[in-house]
């Protein structure tokens, strides 16, 4: 990443101190509830909220504009905005000057994407583009707020480049109440980042395949690691049916239902020689494994979470599991022991232990332990034991060599399957407020099953009409990997063309259809944008 | 900076301050029932009547702002009697059921008939006609005991932007028209009724469950989404019973719909209870004890690696699980098996 | 024939209603038949009700003008105007018995009229009209040669103090509304007139709106408010109807938009329809209801005046008060200021209802003894009963008694003896009102126009309404008196708005005076003045019943027998009190101890 983080570089109490707010591929109010009360906190202090989202979602309503750009437009249309913004000379030069590098190729870059251009690719009309342009780049500190709607695309990483600049050119990084701030879908998915969840980096994003970093772990961990980046989890599916990967350990996810592509994912995980799945309920992927290992609950473990704006957050323990369930540490901790044939299989595993030990070796979260945050959360970066934690990043320097945020060009690319004769729909698929992700939590509680029992595709009036449907008929819809049958909600949330699957329903898998085109760097999946059919 | 004076006591405040927050940093208890500091002043309830120099009227401290010179009496024998009947009057329309209500315990309303010792009330009459229980997969509303404080009014509309409800009719017989269950509007996140005073909004899920000495109450984070709220979880032994967050916390108390009350998959009887084993592809699950399961899945593994190498193990950790579990993970691959094939499922 | 002869008809919503049309027209056909052709026949008094001369229940009322010799008749009807024509306009001989008497002068020459005075005089639809009689002289003068200051001053002179019932003098709430630094100051007129009986403020719009708005140029002027809003009340539509017409013609002409008289003074009038409660009057609720929220009233300070509509400083102001400023700018504050009291100045405008003779709009110069008011201008008491209170200030004023029937009417007098001036609605009562019921009749009011925000308010005048019927049903108990004055007392004090702060005065001020009145139900279980019902005991005199049998088919307990022409019997062991048969009975035969 351009700046050298993936995570919020703000707070989010401070955005009901922005003056101006860019919303783009967020349903805020129903994925991050409470960030959308401050950004609903922020128009109430007078705030202007610009909202950039195919659909019409319900921040909206507190949306001084609202641009309706087309699915998998939105780095074009950021760079239209951009392009008005210098072409009014509402640049931040002092900022860019000073911080940035890049910046005469990037304003080459963006000389294109005129309001007009902008319009004809996004269909939002030239003027609000210019209106967008000039809320943005007059505010006297804005922020970005976004999620999967702009990463899980095939650009996805163009898109959050695309981002990335349009705070860099208004000086919106590195200052209160402003900045980049990607809203993370999962409790902890900054946490699963942050502790080298992922198979190009160890704890704190050091590479594995540089070797400074492989000697340090090995020394810390006293093991030969390797130097070979491992696979991405979208990666892994190719590699279960070609056969080179033959043995998995999933814990606590559900990637047959999660997965782009279902079908595809499904096929690969039968194909595994070896799979456990360690869960707290018999979930599709543990339905398909060789050993189900019962896990714990939030509400059984002590341990932390790290949220989207960098806090680590202590988890407590309140009730025993149930049965012999137990938590996930003791479960690894085990089989780790059992696999190193080294370790007292008697001793039980220690929560706070193993924190200290994982931020012993990233100096950002070095200065925290359990006793501090006892007493209140903490957000990194925080080096010592004397440090107050950091509220926002970049106030001095970025996380590159020299210190400076780097510009990048971003040019326009369609998305990987886009609509045609047979398939003329585009599909977007995301959450609804009631539910959260596959359902496997959400979908137990009596409360919340009662009023989001069902799954339902939206289709906008005119497309109903023309298909001759009727708000909750049951549908068909297709695409080139799937079908699944679900009932139909008539409503104009959705752009005329375009239709909308909330993907936490198993009985009408919304990623039976997507597409498991990937983004070229971060791997992520296409999830936002696919062709399908509908019949009635 | 303005210089006041409360009870005789000096303090300084800064410009904007009301009398009431004055007060409080003071550490001069004035009663209230109506007010929310995370709520535009409302003064509706009168219990936080002060006597103020040179005003020829009680006034609402919590509306009051504070200026400069101002003296301030919050305990007279006048602000007694008339607080006094405030109280008398609100217990008046009240269902006199502290003993089966689930807010006992917790409710100002209940609080402040003990600290002003009404027993008798001189003011019987009649009471609002509200019987009706009536509620939605989230919330009860037992409108016969709203004190009309407002509280969820303003919440649903200042904090969450919605407006679900709003006041109706006069008299006697206002009151509060949520209308629960088939407005579309309501989002069920239970702000109002987490700021309810007494028991009139309550949680459905909670109902008939322990609210006593039973209950322990552990400060944890919201397993949700990355809004990483803090959450209290009240449970009685190992059922949790009841989702609150405390107003101090970074999401001053405010929670949503799934976080407040979609804890119900804890004590799910769907919880998976024993390792299982399936010992050939094919086969059936099979119960198995944590020693066999745990040898099993490390001799397999082991064997797998031995066989083909490293890199043909993976794991996916957990975007849900905690940072510890996280990073034991990855190092379990990385170290213990000696591959970096490890990854989470979703990239943001 | 050559002498100019002009008819003019009431033709008033109460006009109308007793037939003013028609007896127009018969006008405009007998004129002609009689071949009178420079006859005119105006409607003059295009009010409602009351509307020019505050006596609508003399209607039809006519003046019939020969060479500026006017004569008044009052109860005129279709049938009589032939009549009207043959004797009076061709025989030039007045129909004596028909005219106006006495009462009619003393009624109108004992008042001074300053808001009310081109009431009737002009047509309130005709902006050329009220031109005529130096219509926006005022306002341009203000504006053209007067700082805001010196308009404040002169009005802070003047002595003119709010008449929506609050007394606050008017110049120096603008004073502390201008004090104000902000981007947008505005001006309310309120009009939202909620007394039950109170009209003072529609009639003024019905018959005069131009002044209405000429006083709103001049106070938006003074605070610097370029947005100005009406709030009327939308039961008032003829007033509304007139106010729009009214405010386009001012628009037309240049008073109203953009740079008026030439000055770089800017204002826009918009008309705000009230829903109709009461409480809406008040001036934070109905601040709360043009910001379209529920009219609720808010907790001052803040007051309107730092911290009003949208939160910017602002002006609310009755119709009255704002109909006096151009009088006062043109005439001089020194004027004002010399008709009235000593710290009343000028004149009020009063509805008089109850058991009086002359009921009607009236406009009196302030401190005139409330003797003069019932007694000259009022006529005296209807039918010769004794005179025993006025309830003054609408139904949240209080009730004065016999022995201060000389207190001045101003806002101190009122005051003084626990009541207020209000909207100006005086409610005369006489022997036959019982006090406790009376005050049960006020706080039903009150009560169910609570808004319910506050507790003391919404709560506590149930509680009082309660305590007070069971007074009046004789469910009285020791200790209730003291238990209403001590509740009184506490929802005065407590309450949020004006509303809660001053329904309980009806209770406190008859329980002062007439305190006998309430012992007397509780103790002795009688209603002194025979109205409660619940406390009477119904009979049959047999002399007057002429059995016709209507009582005992109005009782609903058949606590009444007798045969058919034979005089009937109440059975007081069945007899609920509910006093069906005494409204039943044509023959008065009915009665009740
Ligand atoms: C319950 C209540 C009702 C009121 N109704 C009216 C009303 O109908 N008209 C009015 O002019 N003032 C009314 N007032 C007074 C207003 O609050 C306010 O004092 C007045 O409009 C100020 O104008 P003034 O200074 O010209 O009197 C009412 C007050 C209360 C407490
Ligand atoms: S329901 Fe509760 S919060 Fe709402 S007004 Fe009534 S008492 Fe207050
Ligand atoms: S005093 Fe009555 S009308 Fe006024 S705010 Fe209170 S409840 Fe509403
Ligand atoms: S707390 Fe101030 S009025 Fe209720």
């Amino acid at each position: 990443m351009k700046f050298g983080s993936g995570a919020m570089t703000n707070s989010v109490a401070e955005i009901a101190e922005n003056k101006a707010i860019f919303v783009i591929g967020s349903n805020t109010t129903e994925n991050h509830p409470i960030i959308a009360l401050r950004m609903k906190e922020a128009v109430a202090n007078g705030a202007e909220l610009i909202v950039a989202d195919p659909r019409k979602i319900p921040l909206v309503k507190f949306a001084t504009l609202w641009l309706r750009h087309r699915p998998g437009t939105d780095a074009t249309l950021l760079n239209s905005i951009m392009n008005v913004i210098l072409a009014e000379g509402l640049e931040d030069k002092k900022f860019i000057d000073e911080r940035t590098e890049g910046y005469e190729d990037f304003v080459k870059s963006i000389e294109p994407f005129t309001p007009e251009y902008g319009a004809e690719i996004t269909g939002v009309a030239a003027d609000d583009i210019v209106k967008a342009g000039r809320i943005f780049g007059s505010a006297e500190n804005a922020g970005i707020y976004y999620a999967m709607g702009i990463t899980q695309h095939s650009m996805g990483t163009n898109n959050v480049c695309a981002v990335g600049n349009l705070a860099m050119v208004t000086g919106n990084i590195g200052k209160y109440a402003s900045g980049v701030n990607p809203l993370r879908g999962q409790n902890n998915v900054q946490g699963a980042c942050d502790m080298g969840g992922l198979p190009n980096v160890y704890p704190g994003y050091q590479k594995v395949d540089v070797p400074a970093n492989q000697e340090k772990f090995e020394k810390g961990w006293g093991k030969s690691l390797s130097a070979k980046v491992g696979l991405a989890a979208t990666e892994m599916t190719g590699a279960m049916l070609d056969g080179s990967l033959k043995g998995m350990y999933i814990f606590g996810e559900n990637p047959a239902l999660s997965d782009p592509n279902t079908t595809h994912s499904v096929k690969a995980f039968k194909s595994l020689e070896f799979l456990v799945v360690q869960d707290l309920f018999m979930t599709d992927t543990a339905q398909l494994a060789d050993v189900v290992l019962p896990g714990a609950s939030f509400a059984e473990k002590d341990g932390t979470f790290t949220s989207s704006e960098r806090r680590v957050q202590r988890v407590r323990k309140a009730v025993n599991s149930p049965g012999e369930a137990k938590t996930d540490l003791a479960i690894i901790d085990q089989i780790y022991k059992r696999i190193d044939g080294e370790g007292d299989l008697g001793k039980t595993v220690e929560a706070s232990d193993v924190f200290d030990e994982a931020v012993s070796f990233w100096p950002a979260m070095a200065g925290m332990s359990y006793r501090r945050l006892e007493a209140d959360s903490l957000q990194w970066p925080c080096p010592t034991e004397d440090h107050a934690g950091t509220r926002f990043l970049f106030e001095e320097t970025f996380n590159r060599e020299n210190g400076k945020a780097l510009f990048t060009a971003v040019p326009f690319v369609a998305s990987k399957e886009l609509p045609d004769k047979e398939y003329p729909f585009v599909l977007t698929t995301g959450r609804e407020l009631f539910h959260y992700h596959t359902g496997t939590m959400t979908r137990r509680s009596s409360g919340l099953n009662t009023v989001a029992p069902e799954a339902f595709v939206e289709v906008n009036p005119a497309d109903a009409e023309v298909l001759g449907v009727g708000d909750g008929q049951r549908l068909t819809v297709s695409s080139r990997r799937g079908s699944i049958r679900l009932k139909a909600r008539v409503s104009n949330i959705v752009p005329p063309n375009v239709i909308f699957i909330p993907f936490h329903y198993k009985e009408a898998a919304a990623n039976l259809l997507t597409s498991d085109a990937m983004d070229p760097v971060c791997k992520i999946m296409e999830a936002k944008v696919c062709a399908v059919k509908i019949e009635v | 900076m303005i210089n006041l004076t409360i009870d005789d006591k000096q303090i300084e405040v800064d410009e904007g301050t009301t009398v009431l927050e004055a007060a409080k940093e003071l550490g001069v208890p004035i009663p209230t029932l109506c007010h929310d500091d995370r709520l535009k002043p409302f003064g509706a309830c009168r219990l936080c009547i002060v006597e103020i120099a040179g005003m020829p009227k009680p006034v609402t401290s919590c509306t009051t702002p504070a200026t400069d010179g101002m003296v301030v009496k919050t305990v007279s024998e006048k602000l007694h009697r008339l607080r006094k009947t405030t109280v008398e009057l609100l217990l008046s329309d009240h269902p006199n059921d502290c003993m089966v209500c689930i807010s006992s315990g917790e409710c100002k309303l209940q609080e402040l008939a003990y600290l002003y010792g009404i027993r008798e009330n001189r003011f019987t009459g009649e009471m609002r006609d509200h019987n009706k229980i009536d509620t939605n997969p989230f919330i009860t509303r037992e409108q016969n005991k709203c004190v009309m404080c407002g509280l969820c009014v303003r919440v649903c509309e200042e904090v969450q932007g919605v407006g679900a409800i709003g006041y109706a009719e006069r008299g006697f017989e206002a009151r509060v028209t949520p209308p629960f269950g088939q407005n579309l509007d309501c989002e069920f996140c239970g702000q109002c009724v987490s700021i309810c005073p007494t028991g009139a909004l309550s949680g459905g899920i909670w109902a008939g469950k322990p609210r006593g000495d039973s209950v322990k109450f552990t400060d944890t984070t919201c397993t949700y989404c990355g809004c990483g709220c803090n959450i209290t979880l009240r449970s009685s032994g190992d059922e949790v019973v009841r989702v609150d967050s405390d107003k101090d916390n970074h999401n001053r108390g405010w929670l949503c719909v799934k976080g407040r009350f979609g804890f119900e998959f804890i004590n799910s009887k769907d919880r998976l209870t024993t390792p299982l084993i399936r010992r050939e592809k094919g086969g059936q699950f099979e119960k198995a004890t944590w020693e066999e399961a745990l040898d099993y899945v490390a001799g397999r593994f082991t064997e797998i690696k031995d066989k083909n190498g490293a890199d043909a193990v993976a794991g996916l950790c957990s975007a849900r699980c905690t940072n510890e579990e996280n990073y034991l993970f990855q190092k379990l691959m990385r170290a213990g098996i000696g591959t970096n094939n490890v990854d989470h499922c979703a990239r943001y | 024939m050559n002498s100019k002869v002009t008819v003019n008809v009431c033709m008033g919503t109460g006009g109308i209603a007793a037939g003013g049309d028609m007896v127009m027209a018969e006008f405009i056909k007998e004129l002609e038949a009689a071949g009178i052709e420079d006859a005119s026949v105006n409607e003059k008094c295009r009010l409602h009700k009351v509307g020019c001369r505050g006596f609508c229940a003399r209607d039809v009322l006519v003046d019939v003008a020969i060479d500026g010799e006017v004569s008044t008749y009052q109860y005129i009807q279709q049938d009589m105007v032939k009549r009207l024509v043959r004797e009076h306009v061709v025989g030039a001989r007045p129909v004596k018995e028909w005219l106006v008497g006495d009462d009619y002068h003393t009624f109108h020459d004992n008042q001074t009229k300053i808001v009310l005075g081109d009431l009737g005089k002009i047509d309130p639809e005709s902006i050329d009209e009220y031109m005529g009689v130096d219509g926006y002289k005022a306002a341009e003068k203000a504006l053209t040669t007067m700082t805001p200051t010196e308009v404040i001053d002169t009005v802070k002179e003047s002595g003119l103090r709010g008449r929506g019932g609050g007394g606050f003098p008017t110049g120096l709430k603008w004073g502390f509304c201008a004090a104000n630094t902000a981007d947008q100051f505005y001006l309310i007129c309120n009009a939202d007139e909620g007394d039950p009986g109170a009209f003072m403020d529609r009639s003024v719009i019905e018959g005069n709106p131009h002044a209405v708005i000429e006083g709103m140029i001049i106070a938006a002027y003074a605070i610097g408010a370029s947005i100005g809003y009406v709030y009327i009340r939308a039961e008032y539509p003829l007033a509304v109807d007139r106010l729009h017409m009214a405010l386009d013609s001012a628009k037309e002409k240049g008073y109203l938009g953009k740079k008026l008289f030439g000055t770089d003074f800017d204002l826009k009038i918009k008309v705000k329809l009230g829903a109709g409660a009461f409480v809406c009057g008040e001036e934070t609720a109905l601040i709360a209801s043009i910001e379209g929220e529920r009219g609720m009233p808010r907790a001052k300070p803040p007051f309107p005046a730092n911290k009003g509509l949208w939160g910017k400083p602002t002006i609310i102001n009755n119709v009255e008060t704002l109909a006096n400023l151009p009088h006062i700018l043109t005439k001089g504050a020194a004027w004002y200021a010399s008709i009235g009291s000593e710290k009343s100045k000028g004149t009020k405008v009063i509805a008089l209802t109850g058991k009086i003779r002359n009921t009607g709009l009236i406009e009196i110069p302030m401190g005139m003894p409330l003797k003069e008011i019932i007694f000259n201008v009022g006529g005296g008491i209807e039918g010769d009963k004794l005179f025993k209170a006025v309830q003054t200030g609408g139904p949240s004023g209080g009730c004065i008694p016999q022995q201060h029937i000389d207190l001045p009417v101003d806002y101190e007098g009122l005051a003084s003896v626990g009541s207020m001036m209000g909207s100006g609605g005086m409610v005369v009562l006489d022997e036959t009102d019982c006090m406790v019921n009376i005050s049960k009749f006020f706080l039903e009011f009150t009560q169910s126009e609570s808004c319910g925000k506050c507790v003391p308010c919404r709560i506590g005048t149930k509680r009082l309404l309660e305590i007070l019927t069971r007074i009046t049903e004789g469910e009285g108990k020791e200790g209730d008196i003291d238990l209403l004055l001590e509740l009184a007392e506490d929802v005065r004090d407590s309450s949020l708005c004006g509303l809660g702060m001053s329904a309980p005065n009806p209770v406190i001020s008859t329980i002062k005076y007439f305190r006998h009145e309430y012992e007397a139900h509780i103790k002795d279980k009688k209603c002194p003045a025979k109205v409660c019902n619940k406390l009477l005991t119904f009979f049959i005199r047999e002399d007057m019943c002429i059995g016709c049998g209507m009582c005992a088919r109005a009782c609903s307990v058949k606590a009444i027998t007798g045969e058919k022409k034979q005089p009937h019997k109440i059975d007081n062991k069945l007899c609920i009190q509910c006093g069906s048969c005494f409204d039943a009975c044509k023959f008065s035969a009915v009665l009740k101890e």
